[in-house]
């Protein structure tokens, strides 16, 4: 009982600087939302439901260009893809005498900070941890959408600039560590940095919206590090034995 | 708007909950591929990687802001900084090079 209750304020803990990320993004989510008409409300709501940067912009500018609900739904797909690849990570590190309810509540809060905050911890994944983290960074994620639709532009240029880097900031502190440790990962790290970059470069693949370059990306790059240099017996069972 | 905003919102919440929710639900036992298990070791990684640059470099007023968080951040993670310090780090980053160089 009392482990549970410190994965859970543990899980407050890491989702308080992810909420912050969250907020400025969504702040700045809600600028497109606005022009897509929507009001501060269904921004919220879109928001707790979706908590999906790259999904969410697809979202809204379907609305904006009053998109096909099977446009929205495909678009929403592919924005959000690489999700199952995580839930897929994540069902290796879910205990296998947990209840059957956590995997339907884990699962909804699957986003790229929670999952990486909640991986990033030996051992069995804590559903409470994982709680923890989305009750905060969800409904701020929320309020910066709401908000952002709110006041529209009101902030000056040099604030949102400043905020828009606060999410990738984390991405580097969630891959940095293990980069450190493992010379792969930070070999990974690297060239997914190189080939994301001239992807941007490249005729047609330039033109693939971001979530699709995300997920061919992804799926080359871990594929080849797969073969390259596959996990090795030991590090296996680290991931799936308790500490 | 001749569409109904709240209908667009469920169908994307809907599809969004069905990707997160299926393999979870679906893979009850461990995975002993060891090419799967390696691939899902390094999917993370890599898609936090492939979603942070050139990206930081795009969000930023003038790209050079973006670039130079990029290595401050790095530094700081490599330094042992955890997430909020790494973010606020990146923050001030900008605010002080957009400051500097005027754009």
């Amino acid at each position: 009982m009392n482990e549970k209750k410190k994965n859970f304020v543990d899980g407050l803990r890491d989702g308080f600087p992810i909420g912050m990320g969250y907020f400025a993004v969504a702040f700045s989510l809600g600028f497109i939302a606005r022009k897509a008409g929507l009001t501060p409300l269904e921004g919220y709501l879109a928001s707790v439901l979706n908590h999906a940067s790259a999904g969410e912009y697809g979202l809204y500018t379907s609305v904006a260009e009053l998109a096909t609900y099977a446009e929205v739904a495909l678009i929403t797909f592919i924005a959000n893809a690489r999700y199952l690849l995580m839930s897929c990570s994540l069902s290796q590190r879910f205990d296998p005498n947990a209840p059957f309810f956590h995997r339907l509540l884990v699962g909804f809060g699957i986003t790229d900070e929670i999952f990486g905050v909640s991986i990033a911890r030996p051992g069995y994944l804590s559903p409470e941890h994982f709680y923890g983290a989305m009750v905060i960074s969800i409904p701020l994620w929320g309020l910066g959408n709401f908000l952002g639709i709110w006041l529209g532009n009101l902030l000056p240029g040099h604030i949102t600039s400043a905020l828009s880097v606060a999410l990738y900031g984390m991405f580097i502190a969630i891959i940095i560590p293990p980069a450190k440790k493992e010379k792969v990962i930070a070999v990974a790290v690297f060239a997914s940095f190189l080939f994301s970059y001239l992807a941007t470069q490249t005729p047609y693949i330039k033109d693939l919206s971001a979530g699709t370059r995300t997920i061919i990306l992804t799926v080359i790059i871990s594929t080849v590090a797969s073969l390259v240099k596959p996990v090795k017996e030991s590090e296996i069972n680290q991931m799936e034995e308790k500490e | 708007m001749t569409h109904n905003a709240i209908i667009y919102i469920l169908v994307a919440a809907l599809v969004s909950y069905i990707i997160r929710v299926l393999p979870l639900t679906l893979i009850r036992k461990p995975i002993t591929n060891r090419f799967i298990m390696s691939f899902l070791y390094y999917v993370p990684y890599v898609t936090l990687s492939v979603m942070t640059f050139p990206s930081i470099i795009e969000a930023t007023q003038c790209p050079i802001a973006g670039l130079a968080a990029l290595l401050t951040s790095i530094a700081a993670a490599l330094l042992g900084a955890g997430l909020f310090p790494v973010a606020c780090v990146s923050c001030l980053t900008v605010l002080a090079s957009e400051f500097l160089l005027g754009c």
